[in-house]
């Protein structure tokens, strides 16, 4: 199919998809309560930001969801290399791991809640261990996978200790897969912020949770769409960031 | 003239799972500045282990092992490998100046070297490619003037050109006559090519036997640079021909 044709197409898509919530609300089909029609949505959206409450939400939730995101990436970077590049540490490590990897991220909830309280702290812990996991497996892959003939170019031209291992070739090498992990990771960690801050913490899942005590839903709608807009942002500049550092692939 | 490497009844063996295999026994070859010397021998021989010998990355079981440092400053040897092995996430310039990069040597001084390197083998307008960008005879160059770059006292080579079409091979062995020429560098030159190996040498050196030892070792005794249609050279391929197959009726 022709580009002019996919495009046409997706849009009548949308446009249908639209319609037909338009529809059911207004038809009286379903209670407009609970499903608020699309046509609503641009003015609560404008309610909001003319409040000031959108942009401190979407602030609050952005430092939960970076400072998390930078703490599990790095964590998960940090000790994925140090278990695909020595044995010792992936046998010692191996039985904590086998433990703590199937516990999904939430289950933390409770104890984030005891350790820092309803705080930006506590969000950021369940974010950061939300994504850490997929860093870590990601990168201990990587690691592990690359090429021994390059490791052996190092050698032969007098790299030999781990470190010089390490920035000359064993990064450089697995920068792909170490990628793949963290771009997933940046899907994972959006899940984790609402879930974190839906238990209090300030930001856009607190600001939803109210909204829907309050059966505005055409607010939980537009933070709903905050969020994939925020979503789409950032994993469009991470797939450009991610094509400029792999610019060396063929 | 002093020898750049003095190899004196060298012997390796492994043991794996208790088992004892002998890869190389009682070898001796000594290396004078400038030479040329190539060895043939049947794949799995040993020729490669005798490169990781020189290398460092093997320890031989016995025997003494000696490669001139002409300064600390450079390395003994440099390797140019059978497939060209470069990082794939560096630039062509950047490859090339890799080997440079513990030496203290500051950045510009070492993408000067590396410049000059990439001239040498003729590809001085490339230097800014990815190393997919380039076909499989210009990725060797640059192989081989990564392991210029560093100024070894012997430039090894495993088969460095064995992986290529015959046309690209050719001017790549002419090539190597020139820098030869030009640097007067000391290359030790692995492959099981006959004809590429008295082509290029100044002696050829057969490998044979388990544990492999030095069978044969002949001069060859034309002048560079050499024409491939010289009769001596002719004459020697078929001198080489016979003692190997000779050796192998032996066996």
């Amino acid at each position: 199919m022709r580009t002019p044709q996919r495009l046409g197409l997706a849009a009548a898509g949308l446009a249908l998809f639209l319609a037909i919530w338009e529809a059911a609300p207004r038809l009286g089909l379903v209670n407009p309560a609970f499903l608020p029609p699309p046509s609503v949505i641009p003015g609560a959206f404008w309610k909001e930001i003319t409040s000031g409450i959108w942009f401190g939400a979407v602030l609050s939730s952005l430092s939960h969801y970076l400072v998390g995101l930078a703490a599990g990436v790095g964590c998960g970077i940090a000790l994925g290399i140090a278990s695909g590049m020595f044995r010792w540490f992936e046998s010692a490590t191996a039985w904590i791991v086998r433990v703590l990897r199937p516990i999904p991220g939430l289950a933390w909830v409770p104890f984030a809640i005891i350790w820092f309280g309803v705080q930006p702290s506590a969000a950021v812990f369940i974010i950061a261990i939300g994504v850490f996991w997929i860093v870590f497996f990601a990168t201990q892959g990587a690691v592990r996978g690359v090429d021994r003939d390059l490791i052996e170019v190092a050698q032969a031209f007098g790299f030999r200790s781990s470190t010089a291992r390490l920035v000359k070739i064993l990064l450089p090498a697995s920068t792909p897969g170490i990628l793949v992990g963290v771009r997933t990771a940046l899907g994972q960690a959006w899940m984790a912020v609402v879930a974190a801050e839906i238990f209090g913490v300030p930001g856009v899942g607190q600001r939803m949770m109210q909204a829907s005590s309050l059966l505005a839903t055409d607010i939980v709608v537009v933070y709903m769409l905050t969020m994939a807009g925020l979503y789409g942002l950032f994993d469009s500049a991470f797939v450009a960031l991610q094509g400029w550092l792999l610019r060396w692939k063929a | 003239m002093e020898s750049v490497i003095d190899i004196e009844g060298l012997s390796l063996a492994y043991e794996r799972d208790g088992q004892r295999t002998e890869v190389l026994a009682d070898l001796d070859l000594t290396i004078q500045p400038g030479e040329l010397v190539a060895i043939v021998g049947e794949s799995g021989v040993g020729k490669s282990t005798l490169l990781r010998v020189l290398m460092g990355l093997a320890k031989p079981s016995g025997g003494r092992v000696r490669v001139a440092t002409g300064d600390s400053r450079r390395p003994p040897v440099a390797l140019v490998f059978q497939d060209a092995r470069l990082l794939p996430w560096r630039r062509v310039i950047s490859n090339v100046a890799f080997g440079l990069e513990w030496r203290g040597i500051p950045r510009m001084k070492r993408l000067e070297r590396a410049k000059a390197m990439l001239r040498l083998v003729g590809l001085g307008n490339l230097a800014h490619r990815w190393p997919h960008q380039l076909s499989g005879g210009q990725r060797q160059r640059v192989s081989l003037a990564r392991a210029l770059a560093v100024d070894p006292e012997v430039l090894l080579m495993d088969e460095p050109f064995s992986a290529l079409d015959s046309f690209t091979r050719e001017a790549l062995q002419d090539e190597l006559q020139r820098i030869r020429a030009e640097t007067g560098k000391t290359v030790l030159f692995v492959t099981h090519d006959i004809d590429e190996a008295v082509y290029l040498a100044d002696r050829v050196i057969v490998l044979a036997g388990t544990p492999a030892g030095i069978s044969a070792l002949v001069e060859v005794p034309v002048a560079h640079p050499r024409s491939r249609h010289d009769p001596t050279l002719a004459a020697t391929v078929r001198q080489l021909r016979t003692e190997l197959s000779a050796r192998s009726a032996e066996l």
